[in-house]
């Protein structure tokens, strides 16, 4: 096990030592994606460099190491969040598609005219937006968790919820725009005593919190490779088998299918029935590269190393005048979401950047949040365990020097 | 002043500048003068949408020539906003359309200019164009 070593693990991702404007880049966007280290860009280009090849299908040597791999990849995903077997493990391009599979797929299964879905007022647009289009063809109702000014959901509302008998549950773990880290274990128990599905948005855990599927006992947990040192265009979606096995495909064609005739089609099976067409098969292999890279570390220290910075951050962003946090949930992880009064954020994200500070300014895809907060957005400054508090010393001076500016 | 000797001084004013800091003083000094639509007109009809800040604007013709009144929640965007005002307020539809928008390039807002910018610049610029192609028609 590696120890925490920051400076090191700096040097693994090169994108990092460089200058922006003439100003050492600081990244804190790590919300929207990570940067990516050595390993896994060398992973991907390894692959298309020797192994490429498409894979399930040929006889050939290179088609059977693709394969190989590829599903080495699943098993060492679902190793990571512990699910039972690999099978449980569908590849997506990430958390949208799957949460887009799941809409289409369970909700042809559960959900008929007039039911209900629960999700929450926290919910990033990925996690909503596809459950309304569904409810609105099957001309049903969704249902929402009511949250607090602090950014922390109302259990006794949700239970309410619950007693309304809905098909579906499908709420984040961490909130992307205010920190929230929602208490889903307890969640899903709620959920399952009256027999309902949960789905997880796992989009702002998987790089920064240790998963149990078993553990949290949920019923699909979904998540972004990119957000988690691996490329884009990956992600998973983890589903207990017994609901993949009765959930229809989402997608058809390609890998996807057992007999086909111009009648009738039969499909495979779990999980390669959810995986029409040609799968990203490279940035899969980066992905198990980068699961193997967050294993490399002691998962407890690169945690309370996260957190440390958290705290500093919002300790030294507290001392300037007019700052406010959106979302003071006492448990919250990776970010850090704030206005400062009669400062607009995009004003406020447009000056820091000209200082080399990257991060998010704006609804961050959750325009109800920023609605319920009554606010245009925010600036959030999110981190990844490759992150300094120079650097946040760095960001919180840009700050106040922006905000003198626009006062 | 036509709509180029406009730019010439805008361009000479941001000139002065080597500093980006500087350049941007300026945008929120021009924000802060900006002329501001009338109450009545500040809603969503008057709304430019590709903005990650909200922009209004209206157009008047008045003796031929169009006047621009704008506001925005951003100040920056607002002193954006603010320097087409200047270059295109008082102006002919007909010049209006004929101008040449190089000048942006030569004070350092190229950057803005692109389409995948969140401040708009570019969606100013159109509905600019398209008060003054509807009022050159009328």
């Amino acid at each position: 096990m590696n120890h925490l070593d920051i400076d090191k693990i700096r040097k693994q991702f090169p994108v990092l030592d460089q200058q922006v404007y003439g100003k050492p880049l600081v990244y804190f966007d790590n919300a929207a994606t990570t940067q990516k280290p050595l390993c896994v860009i060398e992973r991907e280009r390894d692959y298309y460099l020797h192994e490429n090849c498409n894979i399930h299908r040929g006889v050939h040597y290179l088609s059977q190491m693709a394969t190989e791999a590829y599903e080495n990849a699943r098993k060492t995903v679902a190793q990571f969040v512990n699910a039972r077997q690999a099978q449980e493990i569908v590849f997506t391009r990430g958390t949208t598609e799957s949460l887009n599979l799941l809409a289409t797929s369970l909700g042809q299964l559960l959900v008929n005219e007039g039911d209900k879905v629960v999700v929450s007022a926290m919910e990033h647009h990925s996690n909503m937006v596809p459950w309304q289009q569904m409810l609105m063809r099957s001309k049903g109702e969704l249902l929402v968790i009511r949250m607090d000014k602090k950014g922390v959901l109302d259990l006794n509302h949700y239970e309410e919820l619950l007693k309304q008998r809905p098909k579906i549950v499908s709420i984040a773990h961490i909130s992307n725009t205010l920190g929230t880290v929602n208490p889903i274990k307890e969640m899903i128990a709620m959920a399952h005593k009256y027999n309902i599905p949960v789905v997880v948005d796992g989009a702002q855990s998987m790089a920064h919190q240790v998963i149990d599927v078993q553990d949290l006992d949920c019923d699909f947990y979904v998540f972004s490779g990119h957000k988690m040192y691996a490329p884009m265009g990956i992600g998973g979606l983890y589903g207990k088998m017994e609901w993949l096995e009765k959930m229809p495909p989402y997608q058809f064609g390609g890998e996807m299918v057992d007999t086909v005739s111009f009648e009738k089609t039969t499909f495979n099976k779990v999980p390669f029935k959810f995986e029409a067409g040609t799968p990203n098969v490279g940035a899969a292999l980066g992905l198990e590269t980068a699961v193997k890279f967050i294993q490399s570390f002691d998962r407890q220290e690169v945690e309370a190393y996260e957190d440390e910075l958290l705290e500093y951050a919002t300790e030294q962003l507290a001392n300037i005048e007019g700052t406010r946090f959106i979302g003071q949930a006492p448990k919250r992880n990776g970010l850090i979401s704030f206005v400062i009064d009669g400062i607009h954020p995009y004003d406020l994200g447009t000056i820091i950047d000209k200082m080399g500070v990257a991060v998010r300014t704006g609804h961050h895809c959750a325009e109800p949040v920023m609605t319920f907060f009554g606010i245009p957005g925010t600036v959030r400054a999110s981190f990844a365990m490759y992150n300094t508090k120079e650097e946040i010393d760095i960001f919180v001076k840009a700050v106040e020097r922006a905000a003198n500016m626009l006062k | 002043m036509t709509i180029k000797e406009i730019q010439d001084s805008i361009v000479e004013e941001f000139s002065m500048f080597d500093d980006w800091m500087d350049r941007y003083a300026m945008l929120i000094e021009m924000g802060k003068e900006c002329p501001i639509i009338d109450p009545q007109y500040r809603n969503d009809n008057y709304l430019i949408n590709g903005c990650q800040s909200r922009v209004w604007l209206h157009a008047e013709l008045k003796d031929g020539k169009i006047y621009f009144t704008a506001d925005s929640d951003a100040v920056i965007t607002k002193g954006i906003i603010n320097l087409l005002i200047k270059v295109f307020s008082g102006q002919t539809p007909a010049d209006i359309l004929a101008a040449d928008m190089g000048f942006l390039d030569e004070i350092g807002l190229k950057e803005h200019l692109s389409p995948t910018r969140s401040n708009g610049l570019l969606s100013m610029v159109k509905q600019m164009m398209l008060y003054a192609e509807v009022m050159n028609n009328n």
